[in-house]
């Protein structure tokens, strides 16, 4: 939490104009009582008619004063929590965005995400809470104790009874709640499993006539978080109760040990009702404080997490880097290259060595986990290779800067991503001016054209958020069109064919040949169809190359390949 | 599992037990309006019928609790005259004396008073909880069970995550409701009525002036409370487009950082965010002014109360007790109000959950079974399409006059390009879908005179979308023998299938063997062992007929050939479906089911396809036979 504090600087004006107010409100909200008790003191008792006039102006004042010093600190709340808010979120996806690929594998996108969105609001809403009651609280209890004393020391003793009373049932429910409620959660969290389980696997489960044991799966997930509710309803129902009792009968208690104190004129009547709202007042806020630590918790929870993030360091960066021109693009080299995800034990990559020229298709070929995408994604630094150097042009990737080194390369990841907005904006990621005729050059290579067609607002057509909108041939085909468009010197593709059937694929790579005369292409694929034709094979297996030439040289010289050949065509076809 | 729900990260709108009383937390609730409030309401009030005697205890003991709450400082106030009557008395005439007796008495009353209300008031609650997760319980139980009976159509036309939140969310809303909702309303409402009956016995004309605020307060609310809700819904609003672009900007973070696009990113970012700290900082405030100005309102009229009181008690119209206990009603008045007010307001919300969890109870269901009658364990496998008519949509026929003979042991082979439709004939063999006209036969029976259950116990099915579910692996081996099977297959037939299915091996690798659980996160299995796994399970379902979907992408090829292996051995003597993706495998197959674009185009052997020179020549020759011909 500390670390996060700082980014408060910019509003501690801000928050010591708040404290400011929250004085003066609490200072008013304590001031009020004691204006009764004077007016029954001194006005009522004494028929004082213009006593009761004056003191009823003034508390009038001191009225206004508290509602003007709430509304302030209600607006400075919120605009200095929702700004610390802001800039969190902020210095969160700038945080993100500097990161390398192995940063984010280390915390995962998805809880990169919930980090930046519900984590953040969880701080903000704490933060909010925070100032608006917990400050408070502590002044008003202080300030409620001061003024109870001032009304009737000895009767002022009747607190150190109560409130510890309070302290300890609040202490005991708490502590039997909390991991009721955290049950609660994991029990829903349960029950909406068994339904999405069920959702997805709808068609399996009325194929394997599974329904009757479904319906009892849900039923006890469903029991079981009926059961929890319902102590977790039935201990709060107890809460509220009981503490008003004990608010209640302190009140009767005080009534009984007041009136003594007035028989014997210790002190004087009206101090009676104003002692009863201090009471009131300190044991209310003591309700809210406890109420924050039970709020609070989760909003430190949150704030771990951020911090988490924001320390992360990341390893990819410019530092190095110099801008040197280096030309255009004519050699792309993996020079022993090893390369070792941090904190394993055994390295992913080792000593590969090999280059890719323009005009030439490189292809990478092994099963799943031989290193095929790891070692693709050194050329655009997602990762940095751990020895050895991947260089293009003779120079070291990483004394390039960054936005110049990815400027040569168009990526197609396995996962073919599209952003929502149009076709055509999708296309645009690769240049930012294409024009419609460079962008139905690219969907024409990437074999889009047809279903692009067919769509009635063409490239203008919207796509959906993660592309969910078109089928996943076509999202391969269009993340191949942006890559297009790009127009690179350096092509990978990472297994970005997988979801074309053998007709499209083969007519996209003829299309593909023609455009690429220029540039490297890289291919990682699984289907030896795929590579057949390609200048240079490049066989991966456990992390080493085992094969690297032609199809024909691999046939003859390979085993692993031949492997994979056969794996894929029964033998009469080969013979 | 294999699926994961792509949920967009919204707002979350779940109140826990404890945040339901908190100022302005009503008004975080994004305004959500029942098409049919009244209907709804009624509706859900009929469930609570069953429930009607326990709910007028409740009732009637919150009506108690309040109303002795209400009592007490009356009584209090007979306290404060007795002390009050000693210290005056003592003013005017120099002595008088305290009658204790009668204090301790009027004080022990009042204890009574409390502690009844205090036993009343948990009693309510206590008793309310029973009856709200109960209802709640049953109401989930009934949408499950309307899911059983939903048709597939419904499934695949309505997003998962809105069945989801009908379960969860929806259902969390009325739940919470009921919980709290109900009890409180009718607290809040014997409150206002008792405390004005107990204002009016005290001073009409206090009671005059205290009640002149009211409309004012209310008035002052409800604008705030208009305000609140635009700047809360653009909130939300803000909040969504916010979310989504972090959640596209992170997944897509590799795509981004290629193109060079962070800064496009972080400008987009930066306005948005803006957006959404304008929007929440307004929302709060707005909705934090509801408290001070109702507090202005209520010291406003307090101070009047003190003047007008003090002045009436200096004439000798009330006494210090009943100025005391007035001041106390009129401080404990205006919360039953607020209250009221913020029920209300959640009801709204809650009958909209009320409305989408009764909309899916409504759904149109399957069309009902044919009777169970007694029918074998197993069948021959025989199938016959005939002059079969289907469609999806009305207007746009997909498959019209198709026939097909299949004979027991044959293997029927679909192939096409990518999205031809190729799970249609699944859909039509195990009735997720119904044909329009003609006839399919099972052993020469019309295949919906069978109940489902019984012909879909038939089949066994094997599908590249891998399903399996969070459990241990030998859960989710025997999932596939049905209830209907005579006898429960042991663990040597488990192993056996495993063995068959290649999975032993792998399997045994894991520390906990096969009763290593399946989850999200803990289990990393690759792709083609996910579907090794379903062969198995396949294998130990035994069933007469199979379906299978050949792997395709996701699988590295030596597990394919792996899962090529064990899904021959699998078919061996069965008959058999596949969806094919590699030709070279099915040439073998007794028919070749030709598909594009939703239709069946072609359809024969082989052969007699290759010789047609139509559309399936064009595929296979497409493919790399020719190449690899060529390159060997």
């Amino acid at each position: 939490m500390q670390k996060l504090l700082k980014y408060y600087k910019p509003y501690i004006p801000l928050l010591l104009l708040m404290l400011f107010f929250l004085i003066v409100q609490s200072l008013s909200d304590l001031f009020l009582p004691d204006l009764n008790a004077d007016i029954i003191n001194n006005g009522v008792l004494k028929s004082d008619i213009p006593y009761i006039w004056r003191t009823g102006l003034i508390m009038l004042v001191v009225t206004i004063l508290l509602a003007i010093s709430s509304i302030t600190i209600g607006y400075l709340s919120a605009r200095s929590s929702m700004a610390f808010g802001r800039d969190l979120r902020t210095a969160l996806f700038d945080k993100v965005q500097s990161m390398s690929q192995g940063e984010m594998d280390n915390i995962g996108t998805p809880s990169l995400i919930t980090r930046t969105t519900n984590d953040v609001q969880q701080v903000q809403q704490g933060s909010l809470m925070f100032f608006r009651m917990m400050i408070s609280a502590p002044i008003m209890m202080v300030g409620g104790i001061i003024m109870a004393i001032r009304q009737d020391a000895p009767l002022s003793l009747s607190i150190v009874f109560i409130l510890p009373i309070m302290l300890l049932l609040i202490f005991f429910l708490a502590k039997s709640a909390l991991p009721l409620f955290k049950q609660v959660q994991t029990r829903t969290d349960r029950l909406n499993l068994v339904v999405r389980e069920k959702l997805s696997g709808i068609r399996v489960i009325r194929a394997f006539v599974k329904t009757a044991y479904e319906e009892a799966r849900f039923q006890s997930a469903n029991a079981d978080l009926t059961k929890i509710s319902l102590s977790v309803h039935r201990l709060m129902a107890l809460l509220m109760p009981t503490l008003m009792l004990i608010m209640n009968i302190s009140s009767i208690f005080i009534y009984w040990f007041g009136a003594k104190r007035i028989d014997s004129g210790e002190m004087p009547l009206g101090n009676m009702a104003a002692f009863l709202s201090y009471i009131m007042l300190i044991l209310f806020s003591l309700m809210m404080a406890s109420m924050m630590f039970v709020m609070l918790p989760r909003a430190f929870a949150s704030a771990e997490r951020i911090r988490q993030v924001l320390d992360v360091e990341p390893s990819i960066t410019d530092v190095d880097t110099t801008d040197t021109a280096i030309g255009d693009f004519n050699r792309l080299e993996f020079k022993n290259v090893s390369f070792k995800y941090p904190g394993a034990e055994e390295p992913v990559l080792e000593n590969i060595s090999f280059s890719a020229l323009p005009g030439k298709v490189t292809a990478i070929l092994g099963s799943t986990g031989c290193g095929k995408s790891t070692l693709i994604q050194l050329i655009p630094r997602f990762y940095d290779v751990s020895s050895g150097s991947v260089e293009i042009n003779g120079v070291d990737i990483r004394k390039l800067r960054l936005t110049r080194l990815r400027e040569y390369i168009g990526y197609v990841p396995q996962r073919a991503f599209l952003f929502r907005g149009s076709i055509a904006e999708n296309l645009r990621y690769g240049k930012e001016d294409a024009t419609e005729t460079e962008m139905w050059e690219a969907l024409r290579t990437s074999q889009s054209e047809d279903f692009i067609h067919a769509m009635p607002e063409g490239i203008h057509a919207p796509i959906t958020q993660g592309g969910s909108n078109v089928s996943g041939g076509q999202r391969q085909r269009l993340a191949i069109a942006r890559a297009l468009v790009k127009n690179p010197s350096i092509y990978i593709f990472d297994d970005s064919f997988s979801a074309l059937d053998y007709k499209t694929d083969s007519r996209l790579r003829h299309a593909l040949s023609e455009k690429t005369i220029t540039s490297a292409v890289l291919i990682v694929a699984q289907r030896v169809s795929t590579v057949l034709n390609a200048d240079q094979i490049i066989v991966l297996e456990k992390g080493q190359i085992v094969g690297k030439g032609t199809h024909t040289d691999l046939m003859e010289s390979c085993e692993v390949y031949r492997e994979i050949v056969y794996s894929q065509v029964t033998k009469e076809e080969v013979g | 599992m294999s699926h994961k729900d792509s949920s967009q990260t919204t707002p979350p709108k779940r109140r826990g037990p404890m945040g339901g009383g908190h100022p302005g937390m009503g008004a975080m609730l994004p305004s959500e309006k029942a098409g049919d409030f009244k209907g709804t309401l009624r509706r859900l009030l009929s469930t609570l019928r069953p429930h009607r005697a326990v709910i007028i205890i409740i009732f009637v003991l919150a009506i108690f609790s309040t109303a002795f709450t209400i009592l007490a400082p009356k009584v209090l106030a007979r306290a404060f005259d007795i002390i009050g009557d000693a210290v005056i008395m003592r003013f005017a005439t120099g002595s008088g004396d305290l009658d204790y007796t009668s204090l301790l008495r009027i004080l022990l009353i009042v204890a009574g008073i409390y502690l009844f209300s205090a036993f009343f008031n948990w009693l309510t609650h206590y008793t309310m909880a029973g009856v709200s997760q109960k209802v709640s319980f049953s109401m989930r139980q009934d949408i499950d069970k309307k899911l059983a009976k939903l048709p597939l159509s419904f499934y695949d036309k309505t997003p998962r995550g809105e069945i989801l939140s009908r379960v969860s969310n929806d259902m969390d809303n009325i739940a919470m409701t009921l919980q709290q909702g109900l009890t409180q309303l009718i607290s809040s409402i014997t409150m206002i009525i008792g405390i004005l009956i107990m204002m009016l016995t005290i001073s009409p004309l206090l009671t005059l002036i205290s009640v002149v605020t009211l409309p004012l307060a209310a008035l002052l609310t409800a604008r705030i409370a208009k305000h609140s809700q635009k700047q809360f819904s653009r909130l939300w609003e803000t909040t969504g487009t916010l979310n989504g672009h972090i959640e596209e900007m992170f997944t897509g973070h590799q795509v981004v950082t290629i193109f060079n696009r962070q800064n496009k990113a972080a400008a987009f970012f930066e306005v948005e965010n803006e957006k959404l700290y304008r929007s929440s900082y307004k929302a709060h405030f707005i909705s934090g002014i509801v408290m001070p100005a109702m507090n202005v309102l209520n010291n406003l009229g307090y101070v009047i109360l003190c003047v007008v009181g003090g002045i009436r008690m200096v004439n000798g119209q009330m006494s210090i007790g009943d100025i005391t206990a007035f001041i106390t009603y009129s401080k404990q008045f205006t919360m039953p109000i607020t209250q009221t007010s913020s029920i209300l307001n959640t009801m709204q919300s809650t009958i909209a959950s009320a409305e989408r969890v009764y909309n899916l109870l409504d759904e149109q269901e399957e069309t009902s079974d044919a009777p169970a009658s007694d029918f074998p364990e197993k069948t021959r496998g025989e199938i016959e399409f005939i002059d079969v008519d289907f469609s999806y949509l009305p207007d746009e026929p997909l498959i019209s006059n198709m026939n097909l003979h299949v004979s027991p042991g044959q293997t029927v082979a679909i192939v096409g390009p990518t999205g031809a439709g190729k799970t249609t004939l699944v859909n039509l063999l195990l009735r997720f879908y119904d044909i329009q006209s003609g006839a399919i036969l099972l052993d020469g029976i019309d295949i919906r005179r069978y109940p489902r259950d019984v012909l879909r116990s038939y089949f066994g099915m094997v599908l590249q979308d891998t399903w399996l579910f969070s459990g241990s692996i030998r859960d989710n081996l025997m999932y596939g023998v049905g209830d209907h099977v005579s006898e429960i297959p042991d663990e040597t037939a488990m192993i056996s299938a495993a063995k068959a299915a290649y999975v032993n091996h792998f399997v045994k690798t894991l520390p906990d063997g096969y009763d290593t659980i399946l989850s999200d996160q803990a289990t990393s299995l690759s792709q083609g062992q996910k579907q090794l796994l379903t062969i198995a399970r396949s294998f130990l379902a035994n069933p007469s007929i199979l379906i299978l979907d050949e792997a395709t992408s996701s699988v590295d090829t030596r597990t394919e050939l792996l899962i090529q292996k064990a899904m021959s051995k699998l078919s061996f003597g069965r008959t058999s479906f596949v969806i094919a993706h590699r030709l070279s495998t099915i040439k073998d197959a007794d028919t070749i089911l030709v598909m594009n674009e939703g239709k069946i185009v072609e359809q024969g052997n082989h052969e007699t396809l290759l010789a047609a020179k139509g559309f399936y020549h064009d595929l296979y020759h497409s493919q790399f036979r020719s190449e690899l011909d060529e390159a060997i």
